[in-house]
């Protein structure tokens, strides 16, 4: 039970949930940029929703199957086609042995999620499989896949096929975008009408936007309140003593053009920071393209938890939705 | 020193030891955290230590932000009064100064650089009033590093310097991080020294290269069988320069498995450092020659 990889597509790889607990070693949790994404994919194949799958952005992979499997395709609109025909997004087909998987152009979003029924069985590194390519870690070899890699299947239970996903719990980003952001950190260091100015104008995303974070540009640079360097954090007004960052943290280098971090993160570093996207929005940035239009939303904690819920509260309609 | 406490995000408290980076506000730190880890408070996900601030993870769904945030203040008040002695190690790590690939790879950089006609280590020679790249080298290899951060990408030490402050090293990271530095290079930037543990985009300064890696994801190298990063925050580091041949020797002797870092188990205590900061570092290189 295996999937050959005929060809990879732009940046392929394997990412199940991730690997928390080695972030105070510089080791990131990775996994899935999109995470609802790629749990509902597996929820469509009958997989568990954390199993291995593929993160295929913007190009998608083609891909030759050695036995008889299920797939569901996620995330991007990145239509799928099975031996040239068409298939839908969002819903569950199943696939005979020496069909060939292939995808068509991307219509929106950024990152497309195929699940395949049994998971993606690569050996785990640090209690995960996915892709930590920084650090060779994970995937294939720790790195994306490959033409001519076999990817070798997980036993698969039911036949899963013919499930759809409906449309309403199908989530994908606004345009503008907007992310939901907790001032803090080092929110002190810029002045207020600075901190306004980044709340209202609209960004867009860079073409630097990776896994490991998303720089976007086009709004006006920070205004810093002045200081005395601290010892140990260098002369320019946007360092610090090299500190942890957080998840979704956004730092401005120089005050220009904010970054943030996302699933594959530096783990710290020298850069203030004026804020964290919430946990809620972290998926969303894994469907933006560069040049998408963005914006930043103040929140508070409780607007944070509440944004929470209501994700908590998806997923739980999404596996209803799926389980009948 | 007053800690400074905020949310990152929904998932992270962030806690600033102090603005300044001294061995106290780490001191602080380290012990702050351990007492987090010992504690063993439900929803506590990942507790990362950094030079002068920590960070903790957590899953709101399992603990309230608002409640950690009252206990962890609670927990810095009683760890704030522990006696900052550490159970430890110190470790040999040589360095080939000046070496061929960081020299070649400084050199594509050049206009990122605050100096183009120099090197970086000849910069940073110069700005902190050495005379020449030797002084700069024995200074630099001298006394004794604080590991006190481990982290940016897997597995990479920063060091902080135990000297007092006037005599401690500092030199500006790059104007423009470079897009390439070799893996296991010796870098310097603000009152840091760290080695790249992988290749990849950096903003220190470039002084040499170790031939020990420091971390491997296929777990092959000797000492990294049991675990694939090599340090830990704490750990103490003593560079050793080497030359070309000595540098050779070792690399093969990693590749062939033989190599193992000098290294021996040592108690620091931060106020017996405080009162004799060169007798304390010179009985901590007695330890780690066996003498």
């Amino acid at each position: 039970m295996a999937v050959k990889v005929l060809s990879p597509g732009l940046m392929t790889t394997i990412q199940d949930m991730g690997r928390p607990g080695y972030y105070h070693l510089g080791i990131p949790i990775g996994g899935a940029m999109d995470r609802l994404a790629l749990r509902t994919a597996n929820m469509l194949v009958g997989n568990d929703e954390g199993a291995a799958g593929l993160e295929a952005v913007f190009m998608g992979p083609e891909l030759e199957f050695t036995s008889d499997a299920v797939v569901a395709v996620t995330g991007a609109d990145l239509p799928p086609k099975l031996d040239g025909q068409a298939m839908e997004c969002w819903t569950s087909f199943p696939v005979k042995a020496g069909q060939v998987l292939s995808f068509d152009y991307l219509r929106s979003g950024a990152r497309a999620y195929i699940a395949i029924s049994g998971g993606i069985d690569t050996p785990p590194a640090l209690g995960s499989r996915s892709t930590y390519a920084i650090g060779a870690l994970g995937g294939v070899d720790g790195r994306a896949i490959q033409a001519g890699d076999e990817l070798p299947l997980g036993p698969s239970s039911a036949d899963a096929a013919g499930k759809t996903v409906p449309d309403a719990l199908r989530r994908a980003p606004g345009s503008p975008a907007e992310l939901r952001v907790l001032p803090g950190l080092y929110w002190h260091r810029i002045t207020e009408t600075s901190g306004d100015r980044f709340f209202e104008e609209t960004w867009k995303v860079a073409g630097e936007a990776d896994r490991m974070g998303y720089r976007f540009q086009g709004g006006t640079p920070l205004d810093f309140i002045e200081r005395e360097p601290p010892f140990g954090a260098g002369s320019d007004p946007s360092n610090i003593t090299d500190a942890c960052y957080p998840y979704g943290s956004i730092q401005v280098p120089g005050g220009t053009e904010p970054i943030v971090l996302h699933r594959d993160a530096v783990s710290g570093g020298g850069y203030f920071m004026i804020g964290t996207v919430i946990s809620a929005d972290m998926d969303l940035i894994g469907q933006l393209q560069p040049n998408t239009p963005a914006r930043f939303v103040r929140t508070d904690m409780h607007g944070a938890l509440a944004a929470r819920q209501d994700r908590a509260r998806m997923l739980a309609s999404i596996r209803e939705a799926l389980a009948q | 020193m007053t800690s400074r406490y905020s949310f990152g995000g929904d998932e992270h408290i962030f806690v600033e030891v102090s603005e300044d980076m001294s061995l106290e506000a780490f001191f602080k730190s380290l012990s702050i955290t351990n007492s987090v880890r010992e504690a063993g408070i439900k929803g506590i996900t990942e507790i990362c230590p950094a030079n002068a601030s920590f960070q903790i993870k957590f899953d709101p769904d399992v603990i309230h932000p608002d409640d950690l945030m009252t206990e962890l203040k609670r927990i810095e008040e009683t760890a704030e009064h522990a006696e900052a002695v550490l159970e430890t190690r110190i470790i040999e790590i040589p360095v080939y100064y000046q070496d061929p690939w960081t020299n070649e790879t400084l050199m594509r950089f050049r206009e990122r650089h605050q100096d183009p006609d120099s090197t970086d280590i000849e910069y940073a020679a110069q700005i902190n009033g050495f005379a020449n790249v030797d002084e700069f080298i024995a200074a630099h290899s001298g006394s004794p590093w604080f590991v006190s951060m481990v982290g940016f990408v897997a597995g990479l030490p920063f060091l902080y310097q135990m000297v007092d402050r006037p005599r401690q090293i500092q030199v500006p990271k790059y104007l423009r991080p470079r897009t390439d530095t070799p893996k296991l290079t010796v870098g310097y930037g603000g009152s840091f020294s760290c080695i790249y543990s992988v290749r990849g985009a950096g903003g220190y300064q470039m002084f040499g290269i170790t031939p020990m890696p420091i971390f491997d994801p296929a777990q092959k190298v000797t000492y990294l069988k049991d675990f694939m990063v090599f340090f830990k925050p704490g750990d103490i580091v003593k560079w050793k320069p080497i030359s070309r041949e000595e540098y050779d020797r070792d690399v093969a002797d990693v590749e062939a498995g033989r190599f193992m870092p000098r290294m021996k188990n040592v108690v620091f205590s931060l106020e017996e450092f405080n009162k004799d900061i060169d007798g304390t570092n010179a009985k901590l290189l007695e330890a780690l020659n066996g003498r």
